[in-house]
């Protein structure tokens, strides 16, 4: 008799037997294909996998996947998420959500999770419009758009969501698109790697209602000019190495390489563990469709590495046990003052 | 040369029981006096019922009406049901203290004034009209008046120490502590005790209260004024060991037992609101049980942390008052809808909105029942008094973790924050707790059904880290049991059946209806629920003893209901409803039974008195 050696995981094996329900040509289906793979490499026990998700398309995410799944109520996964973290903390869990979801009726959460710095991954689907409730827009889309709720434009002033994340002092904070997979899976990798709360926004085209959104940072013909893909320990370079970013004082600006304007040498070298220089980068969130626009970035922004809510947690329950002892339930019935009537 | 005086011999008096009503400025500790006095005749045997009784405000306006705080405890050597529904002792502070309680003492009985809070500023704060001193103006000759200057005394207790005027006049409490504890003759060893912990890093603070409790004692052994102590003997309770507990102690230290005699982690995730909040603080004191708090950072994500918790294989747990309950109806459907254990405590206040804070209110009956869209029948049950919180959320999460569904317990804030003695139990003697967990297994045997159910409809508590059981559940409708997402016309029918059924069923577990007194079939049946209990046993228990023919039942599942209550109701002529709401559990007994059910309704913050029950009843019987 043979002895069968178990065969490296392959992706099909983290799909479950679900049909996939999105629309066809819709980006989440490469993120789906990417998060799949990041799970196949890694290899890690099915069991040992949760998915949790709120309300939206991207938020049926979960039924995709033959991991452990809830399919939650529109924006609380975080606090289900962080529940659940708390009282196991050694599972990898990955939060799905959207810009509706996440930064909406959800956006409470969203801070407090980056606030506590609960370990899990959080995949921010940003489409720039509702798409589930067919049409609205979010807050994400820009200002004057047109959607089915905004026939003559929104009034509304955007979230910038990475300088949201920034402000609530999030640990992890990368940006990745639909488009780029082989960029998406990358960032995937560096988000499942870190301790903490990782906050990965991925730029999602919703072909049906908010075709394009993105097309400027994701097609081949613009997004050289658009795009700056930072690295850390590397200078900030787009336009495939004719331009790159120099900062002034607090502010980045746009210089020419191929004048001689200057040098590589002039330029930002990313750093993704410096918190003041992630500020400003995730202020570079210009219209791109301006002139003189700072390209968008795309990569991993930053990285601090800070206790995470359920390690302190547990220490704090492991430090009572040790100051008092293991629980006694009949000393805690008991209570401090007892009287006998015999 | 000082002569200490000669202590005048007093009489003593014996007392069966006695209802004092402490009352002062929110700032002026009268929380304190009174909890300190009740554990005091507890621990000496007495049977104790408490109303602490507070404005929402943490330092409304001084010497205002607005501003009056209460703590009343009745103690007996008989069994006490309620706090009493008039006191033969009333101690005030101030002015506006007197004139916010001055009905609530019967006639005849003591006033005991602090003078110097009835100046002419306090006085005009009150609202009396100028030049009138009710001390001295003769308006309360129909009672027994000690004024005394309890802020000059308490002071010259201090003349020698380093205090301020302001950090002197904070002992005040304690001196009239120390009077009462003389009054009623008390020792005041347990105080002591107290104050001792209390002010163990502030030694100048400890001397300073230790002398004016000793004060005030003294001042009733040498003023001459007071010739007469009462003595209150330990009441005949059931032989066994007592503490002092109040229903949100209860529902804590319950929340506890029961996790532990599950064997699982307890998670509390919660949001500060009054009267809810010191289920919170207990349970946050309590980590060395691996309890894990979770100050959530509103109603909503209190709820959900709990749901990922029970999720997780942890017993989730939260609590709130009725506008958190509010926020929280959502994520209550999820979780019926995913079928995990969840336990939800309401302390109920006075509403709607912000309402009531700090009073009391039975009016979340029917949101605890039909708070959430769709068909989302969860089980409802309802503590009657402090002690009855541990036994009820014990119930709670037996139930939650049995039948894998959210249960919700009524408490509200008269029993939340009163107090009584407990016979507790010895943790060996408590029911078991046993969940259906399912069992890990090789994926190899074809996909895991996660909405398979046993013959009581219950499916298996599967969770995330277990081989062989990945599963997807969701607030979305789902198949009956793969749980994959469907929107079949007949699978949905069929899913909101099997729901209902699930917690239907539960009413069989229940034992059998009992009476809480009277007779098995007669003229009228008093049915109650929750914090009425104490009332309404009271005046029952009279009506009977003059010959009514009047029986009380008092129910603690709301939903479903017991099984045996329909035959119940049948076997009296009339049947009244007694609640502080405008008729709620009155008008579910009349669709669900189709009895001509009669309403005894009080809907003013404040509990029933006994003597309000037996007049309905009486108003009823005539």
């Amino acid at each position: 008799m043979s002895t069968v050696q178990p065969s490296a995981p392959k992706k099909i094996d983290y799909s479950s037997d679900q049909q996939v329900r999105w629309c066809p040509g819709c980006g989440d289906y490469s993120i789906l294909k990417q998060v799949e793979s990041v799970l196949a490499q890694h290899g890690r026990p099915k069991e040992e996998i949760v998915f949790i998700s709120g309300i939206g398309c991207s938020s049926r995410f979960p039924y995709y996947l033959d991991t452990y799944g809830m399919h939650s109520i529109h924006g609380r996964a975080p606090a289900i998420a962080s529940g659940m973290r708390s009282v196991q903390p050694d599972l990898s869990v990955w939060l799905i959500t959207g810009d509706g979801d996440s930064l909406s009726i959800g956006g409470n959460h969203l801070i407090h999770l980056l606030r506590r710095n609960v370990d899990l991954n959080v995949l921010l689907f940003n489409n720039e419009i509702y798409g589930l409730t067919k049409g609205q827009y979010s807050p994400t889309s820009p200002e004057g758009a047109i959607s089915r709720s905004t026939p003559m434009g929104s009034t509304d002033h955007p979230f910038n969501p990475l300088a949201l994340c920034k402000g609530a002092d999030a640990t992890f904070i990368a940006r990745g698109m639909d488009r780029d997979p082989k960029h998406l899976r990358e960032m995937l990798e560096r988000a499942d790697a870190h301790p903490g709360t990782s906050l990965l926004e991925i730029y999602q085209n919703c072909n049906v209602f908010n075709d394009g959104a993105f097309e400027l940072f994701t097609e081949k013909a613009s997004k050289a000019a658009n795009t700056v893909f930072v690295e850390h320990g590397k200078p900030l370079l787009f336009a495939n190495g004719a331009k790159g970013i120099r900062l002034d004082g607090f502010t980045p600006v746009i210089v020419d390489l191929a004048n001689g304007q200057a040098t590589v040498d002039d330029l930002w070298v990313h750093d993704e563990h410096d918190s003041f220089k992630a500020s400003i980068l995730v202020r570079m969130f210009d219209d791109p469709r301006e002139p003189g626009a700072l390209p968008r970035p795309f990569g991993v922004f930053y990285v601090n590495e800070r206790q995470t809510h359920e390690t302190k947690m547990n220490a704090q329950v492991a430090l009572a046990k040790e100051k008092k002892g293991d629980g006694d339930l009949d000393a805690l019935l008991r209570g401090e003052n007892v009287w006998t009537i015999a | 040369m000082d002569t200490i005086p000669t202590p005048r011999p007093k009489t003593v008096e014996a007392r069966e029981k006695v209802v004092i009503l402490f009352a002062g400025d929110s700032g002026d500790g009268i929380q304190l006096t009174g909890s300190q006095f009740t554990d005091t005749n507890a621990l000496f045997g007495n049977d104790v019922s408490t109303f602490p009784n507070y404005p929402a405000e943490i330092r409304a306006p001084q010497g205002t009406l607005a501003g009056v705080s209460g703590y009343q405890l009745h103690f007996g050597s008989v069994d006490v049901f309620t706090p009493g529904d008039v006191c033969d002792v009333l101690v005030v502070m101030n002015s506006a203290a007197l004139k916010a309680n001055l009905g609530k003492l019967k006639h005849g009985g003591t006033i005991i004034a602090n003078s110097d809070g009835f100046d002419s500023r306090n006085l005009r704060l009150a609202g009396y009209p100028d030049e009138e001193n009710p001390l001295t103006d003769g308006s309360l000759d129909n009672y027994v008046l000690h004024s005394v200057d309890v802020t000059k005394l308490t002071r010259n207790a201090l003349a020698d120490t380093k205090l301020g005027m302001k950090e002197k006049d904070r002992s005040k409490n304690m001196f009239v502590l120390g009077f009462i504890n003389w009054m009623y003759s008390r020792s005041l060893e347990r105080t002591q005790k107290f104050l001792e912990a209390k002010f163990k890093s502030k030694p100048e603070l400890l001397e300073a209260n230790l002398k004016v409790l000793q004060a005030g004692y003294n001042y009733g052994d040498t003023s001459e004024t007071f010739t007469t102590r009462y003595e209150v003997k330990p009441a005949p309770m059931p032989k066994g060991n007592y503490r002092n507990i109040t229903g949100n102690q209860g529902i804590a230290i319950g929340l506890i037992a029961a996790a532990q005699k599950a064997g699982l982690e307890l998670f509390y995730g919660s949001y500060p609101i009054t009267p809810a909040s010191d289920i919170l603080h207990e349970l946050s004191r309590n980590k060395h049980f691996g309890v894990k708090t979770f100050q959530a950072e509103d109603e909503i994500a209190a709820i959900c942390s709990a749901i990922g918790a029970s999720y997780g294989g942890a017993l989730g747990a939260t609590a709130s008052s009725g506008p958190g309950i509010a926020l929280k109806g959502e994520a209550l459907g999820l979780a019926f809808m995913l079928e995990i254990p969840l336990v939800v405590v309401n302390v109920q206040r006075g509403g709607p909105s912000t309402g009531l804070p700090t009073k009391t209110e039975q009016a979340d009956l029917w949101q605890a029942l039909h708070g959430r869209n769709g068909e989302a029948p969860i089980p409802v049950i309802a503590a009657s008094s402090p002690t009855d919180c541990f036994e009820m959320v014990y119930e709670a999460v037996k139930l939650a973790v049995e039948h894998m569904t959210p249960v919700i317990l009524l408490s509200d804030g008269y029993i939340a924050n009163g107090a009584e003695p407990w016979r507790f139990p010895e943790a060996k003697d408590l029911r078991p707790i046993k969940p259906p967990f399912a069992t890990p297994r090789d994926s190899e045997e074809g996909p895991y059904l996660p909405y398979e159910r046993d013959d009581r409809g219950v499916r298996k508590w599967a969770i995330p880290g277990m081989k062989g059981l990945q599963h997807r559940i969701g607030g979305i409708e789902k198949e009956d049991k793969t749980g994959n997402i469907s929107y079949e016309p007949q699978n949905h029918e069929l899913m909101v059946k099997l729901r209902a059924e699930k917690v239907q069923r539960i009413a069989d577990t229940y034992r059998p209806i009992r009476l809480d007194s009277g007779p098995a079939s007669g003229e009228l049946l008093l049915v109650g629920w929750g914090s009425t209990y104490g009332a309404i046993r009271t005046a029952a228990l009279e009506l009977q003893q003059e010959g009514h023919s009047v029986a009380h039942v008092h129910l603690r599942h709301m939903f479903p209901f017991n099984n045996g209550l329909r035959g119940l109701l049948k076997q009296y002529t009339k049947v009244l409803v007694p609640e502080m709401n405008s008729g709620q559990l009155r008008q579910l007994l009349r669709a669900e039974y189709l009895v001509d059910a009669a309403g005894l309704n009080k809907v003013q913050g404040m509990p029933f008195t006994s003597a309000e029950i037996k007049a309905g009843a009486l108003n009823l019987l005539s």
